[in-house]
């Protein structure tokens, strides 16, 4: 059986090889699809691989999922398949450091930027945004859709209660804070442990802005200086305005959303899947129901993550990838999966050749995927490697039980040194 | 006593047993050590750890030393302190829950089948499930803590069950050295007054001691030069203390719940297996029902008590689905070692670093196994 499937995909990639200039619909054999959607965001998944299937009627898709959140465990599962020679034909990765720093340094990706130029894909995709994907002049991964991380969701009826404004700074956040405290409210919920790291980069990007956070990845910013000590006194403002030290560890982020929407709390940081959550399962109207803006100190900047797809070289069914990848690059693609993931595309032609797919929030968001500065997240993958991200949770718990920024800036530059993920001048 | 051909027929046919437990037990386990001595994953750039063509190089102890010094390895000591207490608490609420569920149950009471079985179902759950429930009941704003509630006018507790920051029973991480000195130096003392009034002669014995004292003096001196200047006071304030985290107790509870119906099952064997006729002595002797169980029962359950502190000491200390279904693999206050190969191992990719964790949790179990096995192959032959 095996030996028939082996010989079938050898006479398909002959097939592939030998048809050169390829129509689509000549592609037959299997394509493997490795991702940790499953749940709500199947139907996401399912609408891409039906219209691949349209395309390609002749390619089994077999969609290979492992569930857990963020990929908690689909990543531990993606690493005994590789090692193991036995790569899926595509996979969902983090778009940025996550995959560069653990697969491509590897040599286990496949460049992608010839199809990046057939398809015209160098000037639809944000060009800091390509940086973030380019690894030695190589581009490695199609990003299939874009999310927010630095948004604040509030409840318009409890801000206006509150007869504040909605602070664009760190400054007139921490002034509006007491007053929201004597209120009776929380100024800002925040949840379990990932949610505070969550909470932590939209701080330090509020406080660094956006040269100083890219500065942190490319050596410019110190990690032990006075302006990453200036981040974790700020951070610890921030906390003492939350209910970290009442309910928040037991809070998921959809039960420290309800909070805001219950008015119980009058602020939230969290990523842009906050709106899907309040659209879809609250039925509330963006704007209405619930208010956004960009995290206070930045107002113009975008702090994205992004799930993408690759090629890795040890696939066995290159050619169906690729015609994966190009659909999953195409504003088709692009329209068709993130309406209903609650995500922005990444091509920058996909809404406007759409509007109607996508919300008032939505919108929006494109509106600043197009123009703001763009960001990477660290929390979600984007901007430095795993081990940095693991050890990052090390730099928390030093700060969260010492309360001394010092302690934590300092071992901020420890862990730059020990992951090599703060650029060269280390 | 046996034919030839009785030996090889048996030699056959445990043939199967030993190639598979000798390729995925011990193969495995040979692997993890020769893993923990490279260096693969140490240095995540310049040697990708998950390339095909991955340059592993022998460090020796590198790895050891790292997680018993560096600074940002801290989570690797607070596991260990946390499986010590968790351990202590666990093993020992075990026996003692299983012990009294088992006298109370000896008590001829009527449905005590149904209460056996009661008592004994959590032990049928996974840990896994355990963790869930309880992570439920122990949520910070619901569950256990608002119990109190339903009485008018009683305040919920507002006890944070996973992350609590409170210790009891502080001690710097620098002074288990000092305190190892003092544990390998009672067991000197106690080995020397036995055999000196024993007054048997062993060889073995001169091992022991001699083993106890090297051991002793090694810690005093090379740990304290090694770990002193990194994990203290004067390095870090913050982390340096360790100690019983509030945090765990939650764990314990539902670790308990689970386990004590099994060490009940086992101590009712026990007490069943007592002669009832040594009973009705003891009471023709005029013993109470207390004396009965002080002085009769009890002394005759010290073997059970030992299995069980083995085993539940074995699983405490290899426990993870418990704590990653309750706690989460990022809560720091309630990390063990189990939990921290996974995440060094399959997120942060430092496979050498893990590999060192895991043979140190194969260590300490195995303090606790071989004896065991030891004694018990002794007593057989």
């Amino acid at each position: 059986m095996k030996k028939a499937l082996a010989l079938f995909l050898v006479l398909a990639l002959a097939l592939t090889a030998v048809s050169a200039g390829f129509a689509q619909d000549d592609l037959s054999g299997e394509l493997e699809i490795f991702s940790w959607w499953a749940g709500d965001e199947g139907p996401a998944l399912e609408a891409l691989i039906t219209l691949f299937n349209e395309q390609n009627p002749n390619v089994e898709v077999i969609n290979a999922t492992v569930t857990g959140g963020s990929g908690v465990n689909a990543r531990a599962v993606l690493k005994t398949r590789m090692l193991g020679g036995d790569a899926p034909d595509s996979f969902q990765v983090h778009a940025g450091e996550e995959l560069t720093g653990t697969w491509v340094v590897a040599g286990r990706m496949a460049d992608l930027t010839t199809l990046y130029q057939e398809q015209g894909w160098m000037e639809a995709f944000p060009a800091d945004l390509l940086d973030l994907l380019t690894y030695e002049g190589g581009i490695y991964s199609v990003p299939v859709n874009i999310h927010r991380s630095n948004v604040m969701w509030y409840n318009p009826a409890t801000v206006e209660s509150l007869g504040i404004a909605v602070p664009a700074t760190m400054d007139e956040f921490l002034a509006a804070c007491p007053a929201i405290q004597e209120a009776g409210i929380t100024p800002l919920v925040v949840g379990e442990a990932w949610t505070v790291n969550h909470l932590w980069e939209s701080v330090a990007l509020g406080v660094l802005g956006a040269e100083g956070w890219n500065g942190i990845w490319t050596g410019e910013t110190d990690p032990a200086g006075a302006e990453m000590v200036q981040v974790f006194e700020t951070f610890g403002q921030v906390l003492a305005c939350s209910n970290l030290a009442e309910d928040a560890a037991g809070l998921s982020w959809q039960q420290a959303i309800d909070k805001v929407v219950a008015g119980e709390a009058a602020f939230n940081i969290m990523g842009d899947w906050a709106a899907g959550y309040m659209t879809t399962t609250l039925g509330l109207e963006p704007g209405v129901g619930f208010g956004y803006a960009p995290t206070p100190g930045a107002v113009g900047t975008f702090m994205w993550l992004s799930d993408s797809f690759g090629l890795p070289v040890d696939a066995a069914n290159q050619a169906n990838t690729l015609a994966w990848l190009s659909l999953l690059g195409s504003v088709d693609g692009q329209n068709a999966f993130n309406p209903l993931k609650g995500s922005i595309p990444a091509n920058v032609n996909a809404v406007a050749a759409a509007p109607d797919l996508y919300n008032a929030y939505l919108q929006s968001a494109a509106a600043d995927w197009s123009s703001n500065a763009l960001v990477g997240s660290l929390v979600h993958g984007a901007a430095a490697n795993e081990r940095f991200m693991g050890d990052f949770n090390q730099v928390m718990e030093i700060y969260l039980s010492s309360g001394s920024a010092e302690a934590a800036a300092s071992a901020m530059a420890a862990i730059c040194l020990q992951s090599g993920a703060c650029g060269s001048s280390m | 006593m046996y034919s030839q051909r009785d030996r090889a027929v048996a030699f056959l046919m445990l043939m199967p047993s030993i190639a598979l437990i000798g390729i995925f037990v011990y193969g495995f386990i040979l692997q993890t050590i020769n893993t923990s001595l490279l260096d693969w994953g140490t240095n995540p750039i310049a040697n990708p750890p998950l390339s095909a063509n991955v340059v592993k190089s022998y460090v020796g102890g590198a790895n050891y030393s790292a997680i018993m010094t560096d600074l940002l390895e801290f989570s690797f000591r607070n596991s260990l302190v946390n499986t010590f207490f968790f351990t202590l608490f666990f093993v020992g609420g075990c026996v003692l829950v299983g012990l009294f569920l088992a006298l109370l149950l000896d008590q001829k009471i009527v449905g005590e089948a149904f209460f056996r079985t009661v008592f004994l179902f959590p032990m049928s759950l996974s840990f896994v499930v355990t963790g869930t429930i309880w992570r439920w009941m122990l949520q910070p704003g619901g569950g256990i803590n608002i119990l109190p509630t339903f009485i008018p006018t009683l305040e919920p507790i507002m006890f944070k069950w996973m992350s609590s920051r409170q210790t009891w029973l502080g001690f710097e991480w620098a002074q288990v050295p000092t305190f190892l000195t003092y544990v390998g130096l009672a067991i000197l003392a106690f080995l020397a007054v036995n055999y000196a009034l024993s007054g048997k002669r062993s060889p073995l014995i001169y091992v022991i001691v001699a083993a106890v004292v090297l051991l002793t003096v090694w810690l005093a001196g090379w740990w304290d030069y090694v770990w002193l200047p990194l994990d203290t006071p004067e390095a870090e304030p913050s982390i340096a203390p360790k100690g019983f985290n509030a945090a765990l107790i939650g764990v314990i509870i539902a670790a308990v719940w689970q386990m004590s119906g099994y060490t009940m099952a086992m101590f009712l064997a026990g007490i069943r297996g007592v002669p009832e006729e040594m009973r009705e002595a003891a009471r023709v002797d005029g013993c109470s029902t207390f004396g009965v169980y002080r002085h009769v029962v009890l002394p005759q359950l010290n073997p059970i008590i030992l299995s069980a502190m083995i085993v539940l000491g074995h699983i405490s200390l290899k426990i993870f689905d418990l704590v990653f279904a309750m706690a989460g693999p990022d809560n720091a206050q309630t990390i063990v070692p189990g939990i921290l190969v996974y995440t060094e191992g399959f997120r942060e990719n430092a496979f050498s670093k893990a590999s060192s964790i895991a043979m140190i949790m194969l260590s300490l179990v195995a303090v606790i196994i071989v004896p065991y096995l030891w004694t018990q192959l002794r007593d057989e032959k």
